[in-house]
């Protein structure tokens, strides 16, 4: 196992330096700079701030230098100004030298905000959002699978109509509605949590079910489709036919059987999630990272763009290596290819 | 049916003749006929088709059934209210009786911010869902398809490329490629007479449209792949494929024969029932702004502007948040509809 996960960390270098060498170019692609948007900055402020990010340089020598702010680590000695530019995720002091320091991991600056490194932004609010995300992601298996469960293995009685009801709605509603409307109800009309922020308990709840129900509605159809696929194998056949009550048979052999799809599914969707939702967000004035998503690629602020999808796809490939481990945990006759 | 000399005592050739009769009457019935029967028995289904009709229906002839324009804006009506939705709405009391709103009732479902009628604009904003739940998934199963084919029918590196490149998509952030693709057609100067600039001015021609759906089914395509290149692996082992390509079949040939009606059926039920996330992703879309171009209308435009006042004229958000609803679960209960018909293993009835 040790040889199949070294394997799949050297894909992900390969499938993290893909994206962001897509991301980079795909990204000055697109017409309009960091500076054009707003009111128009004379000429030579332009081209001091253009120098000053080095936005000039061929984007070659662009996309070279950003990635070894990012890979090498920096040794730096004497006394250091915090300066925003030459911001590191990671200090070490060094016992040797004069006030010698190894830094390593910039993200670089963000344009918009100047007070603001992408840095910062990972320290803030990235673990803003991964908590949201996580905890939406819990509380859509705990309500999801479960209500799978019941109505895959009492299909067709009101188990399995209330439930796959319940599911449809879920995901006709799209969280655009449900978000809005839980505010409206819990926090307008019976007064009962706060409708903004993050932090106590109490304003944690309505964000996380409003994320969690409809990808709960996704877990739990799906969690129904693959019991019904397993209930007709022959080993439940013969675990029944062994004498096992009902409830044996689905919680410990139907269960764990059925859960390659849904894994396969959560995975992603975990990633997804704590990278940060925009609409959530917003909706419920959380400050996570979702808005960095969008804001940045519109208003063409690079570093943060090239971050904010960096830590996407870092999300990504964890969890798809996560989820494959699964598998053959779940089910031993995977073995690692 | 030719029926053979069976030489039998005669007691039982009485019964083989009745078989055989039998059998004279049994019309064979195709699969398709099969699923569409066992989907007209599916009463959840059939409103759901019925309702998707009446919206097509209705987005078609839009100018018809929408009472005004969609922009017509009339300062002087901005959020005005129809009577009935006083009694609804326990706030929203008339100016008359001490509250804030303004009633007329010229506007059956009210007025936006800026006086255009509501009703109208949920009207002409089903195009835009419409549109995307039909183009989104063609392009999508289009492009799916033809590379979920070609990776899972011609295998080894091809698959392996190919497959790698379906994740490095994955991982894509995919509002890149869609800003990209607007910014590019749609903001960027051009040359007039070019390709973009036609294309460019087709898209504002329709309302800023073309792109989003072109945008939509191109970061779409990928589940799609994963999906047909699954199912063609397990096609291609089977024993009238080997057979066909023992004979010196071109694999075209075969993929056109054998391989594309074995894995058009849950492709197709796949693409229905992701429908309604296509609708919701326009509606994001357009709710962070990045949708058809204003005034057109749109569901999820119509829900963000009407979020921020939903303390005060709540039914602003209220009533395209329904109208979206009805549709996804009309298309959700189609899809689920479609996939009972055409496997109905999957929902444990025989």
């Amino acid at each position: 196992m040790q040889d199949f996960i070294i394997r799949r960390m050297l894909w992900m270098v390969f499938v993290l330096l893909a994206v962001t060498l897509i991301t980079f170019f795909l990204m000055h692609m697109v017409p309009g700079g960091p500076f054009s948007s707003e009111k128009a900055l004379p000429e030579s402020t332009i081209e001091q701030l253009n120098k000053k990010y080095h936005l000039d340089d061929p984007l070659g020598v662009q996309y070279l230098k950003y990635m070894q702010d990012i890979l090498i680590p920096v040794i730096m000695t004497g006394q250091q100004q915090k300066s925003l530019d030459h911001e590191y995720l990671i200090t070490i002091d060094l016992p040797v030298g004069d006030n010698a320091t190894l830094r390593w991991v910039n993200f670089g600056p963000s344009y918009k905000s100047i007070s603001r490194p992408v840095n910062d932004i990972f320290r803030e609010n990235l673990p803003i959002s991964a908590q949201l995300g996580a905890l939406g992601v819990l509380v859509a298996a705990v309500i999801g699978i479960p209500l799978g469960v019941l109505a895959g293995a009492k299909r067709n009685t009101a188990f399995d109509y209330a439930g796959m009801g319940i599911a449809v709605l879920g995901v006709s509603v799209p969280v655009i509605i449900m978000a809005p409307l839980l505010q409206y109800v819990f926090g307008v009309w019976l007064g009962w949590l706060p409708v903004t922020g993050w932090g106590e308990p109490k304003q944690m709840i309505l964000p996380t079910f409003a994320l969690g129900f409809s990808q709960s509605a996704v877990l739990a159809r799906l969690t129904r489709a693959s019991m019904l696929q397993v209930l007709h194998e022959d080993y439940i056949r013969t675990a029944r036919s062994k004498g096992l009550s009902e409830r044996r048979v689905v919680l410990v052999h139907v269960l764990k059987n059925s859960m390659i799809p849904v894994v396969t599914v959560i995975g992603p969707m975990l990633a997804y999630l704590m990278a940060g939702t925009f609409v959530v967000e917003t909706i419920f004035v959380i400050p996570g990272m979702g808005k960095f998503f969008v804001t940045s690629i519109t208003g063409r602020d690079y570093p943060v763009i090239m971050g904010t999808i960096l830590v996407l796809a870092i999300f990504l490939v964890l969890a798809n290596v996560v989820v494959d481990v699964v598998y053959a945990w779940i089910d031993p006759r995977i073995r690692f290819t | 049916m030719a029926t053979t000399q069976i030489s039998q005592p005669a007691e039982t050739v009485e019964a083989t003749d009745q078989i055989i009769q039998l059998r004279d009457t049994d019309q064979g019935r195709s699969l398709t006929a099969d699923a569409l029967h066992r989907l007209v028995r599916n009463r959840a289904a059939v409103i759901g088709a019925i309702i998707i009709v009446i919206n097509v229906c209705v987005a078609i002839l839009a100018p018809f059934f929408a009472p005004k324009n969609y922009d017509d804006a009339s300062f002087r009506d901005n959020n005005a209210v129809h009577s009935w939705m006083t009694h609804v709405f326990p706030n929203m009391k008339p100016r008359e009786e001490g509250g804030y709103v303004t009633v007329n009732d010229d506007f059956l479902l009210g007025a936006d911010a800026l006086g255009r009628d509501l009703l109208s604009r949920i009207i002409y904003g089903s195009r835009v869902s419409l549109a995307v739940a039909f183009i989104g998934p063609t392009i999508s199963l289009t492009l799916g398809l033809t590379i979920g084919v070609t990776a899972g029918y011609l295998g080894g590196k091809v698959d392996n490329f190919v497959m790698r490149v379906v994740d490095i998509m994955y991982a894509f952030p995919t509002y890149l490629l869609i800003i990209l693709l607007m910014a590019f057609f749609r903001f960027g100067e051009r040359e007039p007479g070019t390709l973009a600039a036609r294309l460019g001015d087709i898209d504002a021609s329709l309302g800023g449209m073309l792109f989003i759906f072109v945008g939509i089914g191109l970061t779409s395509w990928m589940g799609t792949a994963r999906l047909s290149r699954g199912l063609v692996l397990s096609v291609r082992e089977t024993t009238y494929v080997e057979a066909a390509q023992a004979t010196g079949a071109r694999p075209g040939w075969i993929i056109r024969q054998h391989v594309l009606p074995n894995i058009i059926g849950p492709l197709v039920v796949t693409e229905t029932l992701s429908i309604p996330s296509y609708i919701s992703y326009e509606a994001f879309l357009s709710f962070i702004g990045l949708g058809v171009n204003p005034p057109r209308p749109s569901w999820g435009g119509m829900i963000s502007e009407g979020a921020q006042k939903i303390q005060t004229y709540p039914f602003q958000a209220i009533f395209p948040a329904l109208a979206l609803f009805l549709m996804m679960f009309a298309f959700n209960f189609l899809g689920d509809g479609l996939r009972d018909a055409v496997d109905p293993r999957l929902r444990g009835v025989e």
